[in-house]
Parts: C-alpha cells; structure tokens; sequence
C-alpha cells in the first residue's frame, strides 16, 4: 500500500527520529508512506475563533495538495498537525460558505472541493492493517516491558476529531500488546502536558510533567510513548527541570510510538534516534535484552 | 484596560465563540477536569459565571492565559458549551487590542534552539495578537 504522508515541521527536525520510526516501521508492514508535495506548516493548533479564516488557509492548502497528488487521503504521525489539519477540514466541510471564502481568497490555487481525509497512522494501523497483522511481523517481542502510553490532547480531542474515546481510549494500549509488551494505564494519560506554556512558563510544564510521570512511574511504567513531539519535549526535556524541582523523583524514558514499533519489528532505525532523547532509554532497553550491545 | 459594558461583553464572547454562555448551569465539571485549576484565580466555572454576571473583570483573569485549549471541558460540558472556544475569545479580545503574553525576544538563544518550533508557533498563535 502507498499512502500520502505529512511528515510536518518537527519531524523534520527534533523529532527526526520519530519521522525515521514511523517510516520503516510501516514499511515492515508493507505500507509506503510517500510525502506529501510542496506541504506547508499546518497550523500547528487549532484557531477557535469564529472568524480566524485565515488561520484555516494553511491546513487547507495542505488538503489541496492532497487533491493535486489524485488521493483522498494523507496520513500523519504527529498528534497537532493530525488534529490541525483534520479540524479544518471538517470545519469547511460543515461550513460550506467559509470554504468558498477560502477558496476566493487562495485565488493562485485550485479550489479545495472537500472530502479530503486525514488519517493518524495509528488509524491506519488499528483500522486497515489490524493489529494482528502488527503482531505478526514482530521479530523481537517486547516481553515484560512495562509500557505506559501517553496520549495527550490532540489525539483524542474535541470529540469528533479525536481517534478514540476521549475519556477512555485504548489504541494506543493495543499496540503495545501487539508489540509484546504490557501497557500501563494511568488515570493521567489524557491530561494535558501544558503544551506551548513550555515556552512561557515552563515550572507549569515541569508541575504537570511531574505529575503524569510520577502516576505512570507509580503503576510500574518503565518507559512511557506518546505520538506528539510537543508532548515528548515535556515530558522527556523537561525532566531535567522536574528532577531539579522535585525530590526524589526517577527519570523515566519517553519514546515515540513507532520507535517502540520498530524495536520489535527488529529494525535498525530503532537504535538510530534513540540517543536522542533527553533521558537515554538504552540503559533500560538493554536491561530487558530489546537492544544489540 | 478595556471598557466594556456586561452586555458588550457578552455579546463580544458569544460572537467569537459561537457558543451560548447562558446554556451554563454551574456544574463544574469543567474545573473539575481542568488540570490547570489549581493555578488559576478563577475556575473555568466561574469565567463562565463572570461573563454570565457581565462582570468585565473576567479579562484581567490570569486563567484565560493558564488554559492551553486541552478541551478536556469541551468534552465533558453537559450542556455542549464548548468552553476551549469561551477562552480563546476572551484572549481574543486582548490581544486584538494588542496586549500580547509573549515575546519571543525574550527567550535565550539557547531556549531557541532547544524548544521544539510547534512549541513557538502554538504559543505565538495563542499569545500575540
């Protein structure tokens, strides 16, 4: 299968390896994530105002470069551009009058006809691959890992755009379990990681990060995922913080999903971004025996 | 500081929400979901209820500037009011007026460098007019 992919800003950057995970993992699974042409930023968060079209016009733009490739489709890894640009689609989808405002004023662009859909490869995995055939093409089982998935915001809400249930979601505990390993729930895995106050006030961030790691870290996670690089610089990053602010606090390991994913899929691009993060999952991964010395 | 008269206020949430404050009933659930309620000075509910009262003050609240539109209220209001959209108007308001909450100057070379740019945009969106 080849599916249209926007990899977006951070996983062109910081979350390289998230981008590299993604790609070879579902590769493994015989899927070929081709990237999207000439893509823009998408936003980043949604505008909520009723009258902020023009923060609509770059996820749109994205959508229309969806159209020009002949698909009706385009996945992405990271939860904000997947949120983002999944809300305004839906949004000039229910409003038809702003859609035409939107097209009137990206006059140098085709019009944007709608239908477009966005897709979390998460998405893809439970609901075309199934997580059977994840399963299946594990290599190396990731036997008593204790996994604790993070999933934020953006992934689950608001209902509508969200890709599971927004107070009880379990996909992403799914994969874990196809993967071998065993998930952890905390109650704390939705809650908010304090987004962007990250770049204000980031004691916020540290008191949350805190909080979600030390619950995770309570109920045995060894390690948590998440599938937002927003979310991974809070609360991989800023452990630095938390551990300067808060005694006796233990670092804990966070990894993108699909860094998991290609660790038991026994890909090397698992070990190539792993240094990467700010606390160094290697001691751990070696531990259980998942890593080559 | 803005003058604004309660009914201006209303008027001005209501149109930039598109949600109707006056569906709120004083439940809470919003604040009891928010999970940065106990660094606020008002509770989510209770910006409802200012606004509700005509009570301008709510604008010089440091809660609108604490909520990261997470949309954990959102999700579980009874009555639908989608509270995310109730905050971001009233940052709205401020920083059409030009009362930005961030200047990207003031951050060290080395923060700069190190925060993810989703983390800059996202706060730039939410916090400069």
């Amino acid at each position: 299968m080849r599916i249209l992919y926007y990899p977006g800003c951070s996983l062109k950057t910081q979350a390289a390896g998230f981008d590299r995970s993604a790609r070879a993992a579902m590769a493994a699974l015989g899927v070929e994530l081709v990237e999207l042409e000439r893509w823009n930023c998408c936003g980043t968060i949604s505008s909520l105002t009723t009258d902020d079209l023009m923060r609509q016009l770059a996820p749109i733009r994205n959508l229309i470069r969806v159209q020009e490739a002949g698909e009706e489709r385009l996945t992405t890894a990271c939860a904000m551009c997947y949120n983002t640009l999944k809300r305004a689609g839906l949004r000039v989808q229910e409003h038809p009058e702003e859609l035409a405002k939107i097209n009137a004023f990206l006059d140098e662009e085709p019009d944007y006809r709608g239908g477009v859909r966005v897709l979390h490869l998460l998405e893809l995995l439970r609901d075309e691959l199934g997580f059977e055939a994840v399963a299946k093409r594990v290599a190396r089982p990731l036997l008593g890992l204790k996994v604790a998935p993070y999933y934020g915001c953006l992934l689950l809400r608001p209902r509508g755009v969200g890709l599971d249930d927004p107070e009880n979601p379990s996909i992403l505990e799914e994969l874990v379990r196809a993967l071998g390993a065993e998930p952890v729930d905390s109650p704390l895995k939705t809650q908010c990681c304090g987004s962007y106050h990250t770049a204000t006030h980031k004691e916020v961030v540290a008191k949350r990060a805190h909080k979600i790691l030390s619950d995770a870290a309570i109920r045995g996670a060894e390690i948590v995922i998440s599938s937002c690089p927003l979310c991974s610089f809070n609360l991989d990053n800023r452990q630095r913080l938390v551990q300067e602010t808060y005694d006796g606090f233990a670092p804990l390991p966070v990894l993108y999903f699909t860094e998991l994913m290609a660790l038991a899929f026994g890909l090397e691009e698992a070990s190539s971004s792993l240094e990467q993060h700010y606390i160094d999952p290697r001691p751990l991964l070696l531990e259980h025996q998942l890593l080559r010395t | 500081m803005i003058e604004f008269s309660g009914k201006e206020l209303q008027q001005a949430v209501e149109e930039l929400s598109g949600q109707k404050v006056f569906a709120c009933y004083h439940c809470g659930k919003c604040t009891a979901g928010c999970p940065f309620a106990s660094e606020m000075d008002l509770t989510p509910r209770q910006v409802l209820e200012y606004i509700m009262d005509g009570r301008a003050e709510v604008l010089d609240s440091q809660t609108i500037w604490l909520c990261a539109a997470c949309f954990t209220c959102t999700v579980r209001c009874p009555n639908g009011i989608d509270i995310a959209k109730v905050m971001e108007a009233l940052r709205q308001i401020l920083l059409r007026r030009g009362s930005d909450k961030f200047d990207l100057s003031e951050l060290s070379e080395q923060e700069r460098g190190e925060l993810p740019q989703i983390a800059l945009v996202a706060g730039a969106r939410k916090l400069i007019g």
